[in-house]
């Protein structure tokens, strides 16, 4: 392959990273990061309203649950963002105690609501959401979410 | 900011709570404080209108199921009204309608609870 054909395979792929403390207050401005490459990408709004809501619910998590209140680390949440031309990918990070994906069951709403649970819809949800979603756990090193939506499905 | 806003009307059996804006996990604590009030002031009767609402993430969800056995364990409930289509669609996807009842219109929600009265 001639270097001119390969450079312009790597143009079709731009990527973004944003990387924001870990606090619900900056939910809604990942949100529209996130929202404004799957519009140029050209998803549909019902589609941006998914992958937003997927990322949501990954950041959400790592807000939650990822670090100890009282830990001295930094409490930060990354996303990277692929935008590919038939592809959105988004990686979501951080460097908190993880968690292990395989325990992660659809949730029974009515044993939900008995024992007045509220969490634990978020995976569930985002795989749901997305066509492929994957983890990579390393507790205290770097836990990641891994999910991308195509365009015509 | 995205803003999340909370309107309480009451009659005088049920309660109206119109939610606005975008309902996430860091504004759900606002719908939840308003749900505590109308259990505190024992107004277990609650329709939620959801003409408003945005956005409603898992968060937000979990607000309605935190409180609904002990609404339902005083006869009372939690009806839905008028959600959009995509809002509409989370609940759906963790399988909300079969155990909540949603109305298109308000006044039909608000209509059932003061039908079932006294049965």
């Amino acid at each position: 392959m001639s270097e001119s054909s390969g450079k312009q395979i790597k143009k079709r792929t731009k990527s973004f990273h944003i990387k924001l403390p870990a606090d619900t207050a900056n939910l809604d401005i990942i949100r529209k990061f996130v929202a404004g490459i799957a519009e140029n990408i050209g998803f549909p709004e019902e589609e941006v309203y998914k992958i937003e809501l997927a990322v949501d619910e990954a950041c959400s998590n790592v807000v939650k649950h990822a670090y100890m209140t009282n830990s001295r680390e930094e409490h930060i949440v990354n996303i990277l963002v692929y935008e590919k031309r038939d592809h959105i990918e988004i990686i979501i990070s951080d460097k908190g105690k993880g968690f292990d994906p395989k325990k992660i069951k659809k949730p029974e709403l009515e044993e939900y609501m008995k024992k007045m649970k509220r969490g634990g819809l978020g995976i569930y949800l985002i795989r749901e959401l997305m066509d492929k979603v994957s983890f990579r756990i390393k507790a205290g090193v770097r836990n990641e979410v891994r999910m991308i939506k195509y365009l015509d499905k | 900011m995205e803003k999340f806003e909370v309107v309480r009307n009451d009659s005088e059996t049920v309660s109206v709570l119109n939610i606005r804006g975008y309902l996430d996990a860091h504004t759900a604590p606002d719908f939840e404080d308003a749900i505590n009030r109308l259990i505190d002031e024992n107004r277990y009767k609650i329709v939620v209108d959801l003409t408003g609402l945005q956005y409603i993430s898992s968060a937000g969800l979990g607000v309605f199921m935190g409180f609904i056995e002990e609404i339902r364990q005083h006869s009372g409930d939690i009806k839905l009204s008028s959600a959009s289509p995509k809002v509409y669609k989370v609940f759906d996807l963790l399988g909300f309608p079969s155990l909540y009842e949603f109305y298109e219109k308000l006044d039909d929600a608000v209509f059932k609870f003061n039908n079932d009265e006294g049965k």
